[in-house]
């Protein structure tokens, strides 16, 4: 039997799945609730009783969305199963509707993917928050409630500015790396830019910022928008193409699982820069610490971003630079492999379960009692911030990078 | 007919609440399957209790109904165990997922059934302790549903199954009434229906709490990876080694196509692909013995042929190891879409005779074979990779099953060691059981279901049901159920 309804595309990958239920245990949202329909085998049994027509539709249309999209179950799956991309396919056959579809559509489509508009879209926001308008509002409009209290304080312009094209390194020079900046990132969180790279400049690299990079696609193809993901996919490789790179460095964790997917989205091209692709701790740990780091007196608790530990297997390197650091403490946590609830928009779709995925974490996070949490990707940076500060956490929150920032400097500063 | 299932629904959303309370189609399709997914059936409503009281009260939904009514767990059995053969209730115990008690001084842990076994393990490990039944499914499957099929694991040859490991438990009646059978200082007197009730695939009530027993950690491990040529050496060194009087913890062998299977996926863990077999021998206790008994260890499977024999070098190869092999079903799948797991088990000495025909039976039949087996116990799981869309291929896989078993129980083997019969086996009963056995245990559950509503269609032959229906009918005729 090939079916050629919907979901056709997506069935020779359910059959991938002996329903053995290892994936289960994994899954936050099968932990929250316990419905084998919330989980994982349940999700990809939906799928293929669509494509082989037992059931409509439309009966994977809730799951499809209340996915976090987190591939823990990837990572848990000994049959191989590419649960991401069967997510990412069913979801395009089922798009998401009412309000909340069409501002997403809006904002990935129009919005996100072009810097300037983001620019001034950030820029307004900053001028709302320093006004307090966006408490004003948040009281006015429940509905704006969950989003005020995710945005972060938004850098002074200053450091919204792109970084330079290129940033020469400092001491013995090992190499040279391109950075992709991002779309979100350079906007909310440029400072980490900025540590990212003085980290890699301070380690002897050449840092080149290719002009005419942006947005990876990711939460696009996310929500199902394959085609417009592949635009702003083949747009980056143009970008990077022409550099002559040891590496591409990425620090946000989504957009470095999305970059090593190119060769999905765009074949042997695409392929060939996703090889090229390493998270910027992933990097570090490979070529090694130029000089040991200074010391940072902290508790730190490492959190996993999905996307770097389940997208793209790197869960070791951040720890090990992170503990290489003296005077530094990692402490473990129970629920540092599971998912923060942020899942790119989810957090703004699936308040509910966003909040209660996410209140495991901070149950699991105070017990461990960190001065730091410490995770590489935007997205579980706000939601661990704004978590944190709503449990009465007094963690501050950082991306690895921007300890390892500080303990260079201190580094430098020793006689 | 909709009338009376709105009714039922209505109630049951009573018992439970209303987001606790499923009844979508798609949400009962899902819930058609466990691991098995041959013999799928939907149930008519599926519900996620929390408390005991809240099963009690689905249970007397159930019975007002006329319903009858299937407790689950992680639905990972592998014989269709947690599948409403007949309809009715699922009653899903994911959510009775705390432990209610844990004392390490008298080492004992009191749970509820959704408790997944690996978690009851992990937070007992603080204090020393663990919870010794490891199937293989651990970090997935549930203590309720172990209870269920008394299942064992890749430790069971020196710790038992799970069976030795329950204390007590707490059981909603198939009336409604809640009963509490033994504690944690044991059973002392009476029948032992703790005993009765772990292994009885959930049709003699829904447990609601469990008392287990929990293990010291032990002082040393040690973990060796015999590399054989083929899987009948390995099994010889298994021979040897049991001969030897030694008492391993774990001695399992994996065969060369799950060795493939296994270094392609997530779990890989440096398996030699190019063996045709190799032997995990585990040894724990106390360090200077541990360190004896695998230098034995390691001359016995030299002795049987092996090539060479490992030692994982420190605590987390030796879990790579085990991942390796407890990811071996999963990894199957990347052979085909569907896998039939087998479980039968035979005295140890015939191993190899009863592999070799295994394999003929499966060539016999152009089946994909693949074997990765509780070697110490004997205890055998030739799987069979296959496509359920193939009704030829699926018709093949059943004959050679059946040809499997009838070589098992021939050779003074049993038809399940573990998995349970379900409605997987349940046919296959009479290969083992006379009628007076049949009739005996069928007493039992009378005993405790004499309505035949919990659970219904597992374990007892189909012939068998009009007998199961009405115990008190005698004359055993053999009319097929309806
Ligand atoms: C990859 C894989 C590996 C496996 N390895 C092993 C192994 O090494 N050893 C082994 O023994 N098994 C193994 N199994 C089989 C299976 O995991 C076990 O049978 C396990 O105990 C089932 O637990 P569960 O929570 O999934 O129960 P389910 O499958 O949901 O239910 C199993 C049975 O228990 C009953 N039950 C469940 N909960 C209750 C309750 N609260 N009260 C009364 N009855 C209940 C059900 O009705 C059903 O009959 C494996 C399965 C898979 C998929
Ligand atoms: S992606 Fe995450 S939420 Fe979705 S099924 Fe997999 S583990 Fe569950
Ligand atoms: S672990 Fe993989 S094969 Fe097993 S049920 Fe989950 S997705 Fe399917």
């Amino acid at each position: 039997m090939t079916p050629d309804g919907p979901l056709a595309d997506v069935y020779a990958g359910t059959l991938d799945c002996v329903h053995c239920g290892l994936c289960l245990s994994s899954c936050p949202t099968y932990r929250e609730t316990g419905r084998e329909t919330s989980s994982p085998r349940g999700r990809i049994y939906l799928m293929r009783g669509v494509a082989e027509g037992r059931i409509p539709l439309g009966a994977v249309e809730e799951e499809a969305w209340l996915c976090l999209g987190c591939r823990a179950c990837e990572t848990a799956c000994p049959s191989g199963v590419r649960f991401g991309s069967l997510l990412e396919k069913t979801r395009a056959s089922v798009p998401r509707r009412g309000w909340a579809g069409h501002l997403e559509a809006f904002a990935l489509r129009r919005v996100v993917p072009h810097r300037r508009r983001l620019r001034l879209l950030v820029g307004a926001l900053a001028a709302v928050q320093r006004l307090g308008l966006d408490a004003l509002g948040a009281r006015l409009l429940p509905r704006l409630r969950e989003s005020q209290r995710l945005l972060p304080p938004i850098p002074p312009r200053a450091q919204r500015a792109p970084l330079p094209p290129r940033i020469p390194a400092e001491g013995a020079r090992r190499g040279c790396v391109a950075l992709l900046e991002g779309c979100v990132m350079p906007e909310l969180f440029g400072p980490v830019n900025a540590a990212t790279a003085r980290v890699l400049t301070r380690n002897g690299f050449d840092v080149v910022v290719p002009e005419g990079q942006g947005c990876c696609g990711a939460l696009q193809a996310h929500a199902g928008d394959a085609s417009l993901a592949a635009g702003l996919a083949e747009r980056n490789l143009r970008a990077f193409a022409a550099a002559r790179v040891d590496a591409v460095v990425v620090n946000s964790a989504g957009c470095g699982a999305a970059l090593r997917e190119y060769g999905d989205w765009l074949g042997a091209p695409g392929a060939e820069l996703a090889g090229r692709v390493r998270d910027v701790c992933e990097f570090l740990d490979e070529v090694g610490l130029a000089a040991p780091p200074g010391r940072l007196e902290a508790r730190v608790c490492y959190d996993d971003p999905c996307h770097l530990l389940h997208g793209q297997g790197v869960g070791e390197a951040p720890r090990r630079l992170l503990a290489a650091i003296p005077g530094l403490e990692l402490v473990p946590h129970d629920d540092a492999a599971a998912c923060c609830g942020a899942a790119g928009t989810y957090n703004l779709t699936q308040p509910e379960m966003s909040r209660a995925v996410l209140a495991r974490k901070l149950a699991s996070l105070a017990a461990a009692a960190p001065d730091v949490i410490a995770s590489g990707n935007p997205g579980c940076l706000m939601q661990l911030r704004a978590g944190a500060l709503g449990a009465g956490l007094r963690a501050r929150v950082a991306h690895p990078v921007e300890l390892l920032d500080e303990a260079g400097v201190a580094g430098r500063e020793r006689p | 007919m909709a009338a009376h299932l709105d009714a039922l629904h209505a109630s049951l959303r009573r018992a439970v609440g209303d987001s606790a309370c499923l009844t979508r189609p798609e949400e009962l399709f899902v819930y058609e399957a466990d691991g098995l997914t041959l013999n799928a059936a939907k149930p008519l409503a599926v519900v996620l209790p929390r408390e005991t009281a809240e099963v009690a009260a689905v249970v007397r939904a159930c019975r007002e109904a006329g319903v009858c009514f299937v407790p689950r767990g992680a639905g990972t059995g592998l014989s269709g165990g947690a599948v409403a053969a007949e309809g009715g209730v699922v009653i899903e115990c994911s959510r009775m997922d705390r432990i209610l008690a844990l004392e390490p001084g008298d080492r004992y842990a009191v749970v509820q059934p959704g408790v997944v076994n690996a978690e009851l393990s992990r937070a007992a490990a603080p204090h020393g302790l663990f919870y010794a039944p490891d199937p293989s499914s651990q970090a997935a499957c549930t203590i309720g549903g172990n209870v269920g099929e008394n299942s064992g694991g890749p430790h069971t040859l020196k710790y038992g199954t799970t069976t030795d490991h329950v204390l007590g438990l707490e059981l909603v009646l198939p009336d409604g009434e809640v009963v509490r059978l033994g504690g944690p200082a044991g059973f002392a007197s009476g029948y032992d229906l703790v005993g009765a009730v772990v292994g009885s695939e959930g049709t003699l009530g829904v447990v609601t709490e469990v008392t287990v027993r929990l293990t010291p950690l032990p002082d040393a491990v040690e973990t060796l990876l015999g590399v054989f040529p083929e899987v009948v050496s390995a099994c010889r060194a298994v021979g040897g080694i049991i001969r030897s009087g030694l008492v391993p913890a774990a001695l399992e062998i994996v065969d060369r196509r799950t060795i493939e299977a296994v270094e392609a996926s997530v779990y890989a863990a440096g398996l030699p692909t190019d063996a045709g077999a190799v032997l995990l021998v585990e040894l724990d206790g106390v360090a200077e013995a541990v360190a004896g008994q695998a230098e034995r260890v390691r001359e016995l499977c030299r002795e049987a042929g092996a090539s060479r024999v490992d030692v994982a070098r420190d605590a987390e190869e030796r879990q790579r190891f085990w991942r390796a092999r407890k990811g071996a079903f999963g990894a199957m799948g990347r052979l085909a879409p569907d896998l039939y797991v087998h479980d039968a088990v035979v005295p140890r000495t015939k191993l190899p005779e009863i592999l070799e025909a295994v394999c003929a039976i499966c060539d016999r039949h152009g089946l994909r074979l693949s074997n990765v087996f509780h070697a110490g116990d004997g205890n055998l799981h030739p799987n069979i990779s296959f496509d359920r869309r193939d009704p030829d291929e699926l018709a093949r896989v059943v004959k050679a099953g059946e040809e499997i078993l009838r070589t098992c129980v021939e050779a003074g083997g049993v038809i399940s060691g573990e998995h349970g019969i379900g409605t997987e086996k349940r046919d296959y009963m009479g290969m083992l059981f006379d009628d007076a056995d049949l009739d005996a245990m069928l007493r039992l559950r009378a005993a405790f279901d004499p309505d035949r509503v919990c659970n219904p269609g597992k374990i007892f032959p189909a012939t068998r049901f009009c007998m199961e229906a009405n115990p008190r009918a005698r004359g055993y005729d053999r009319v097929p159920f309806e």
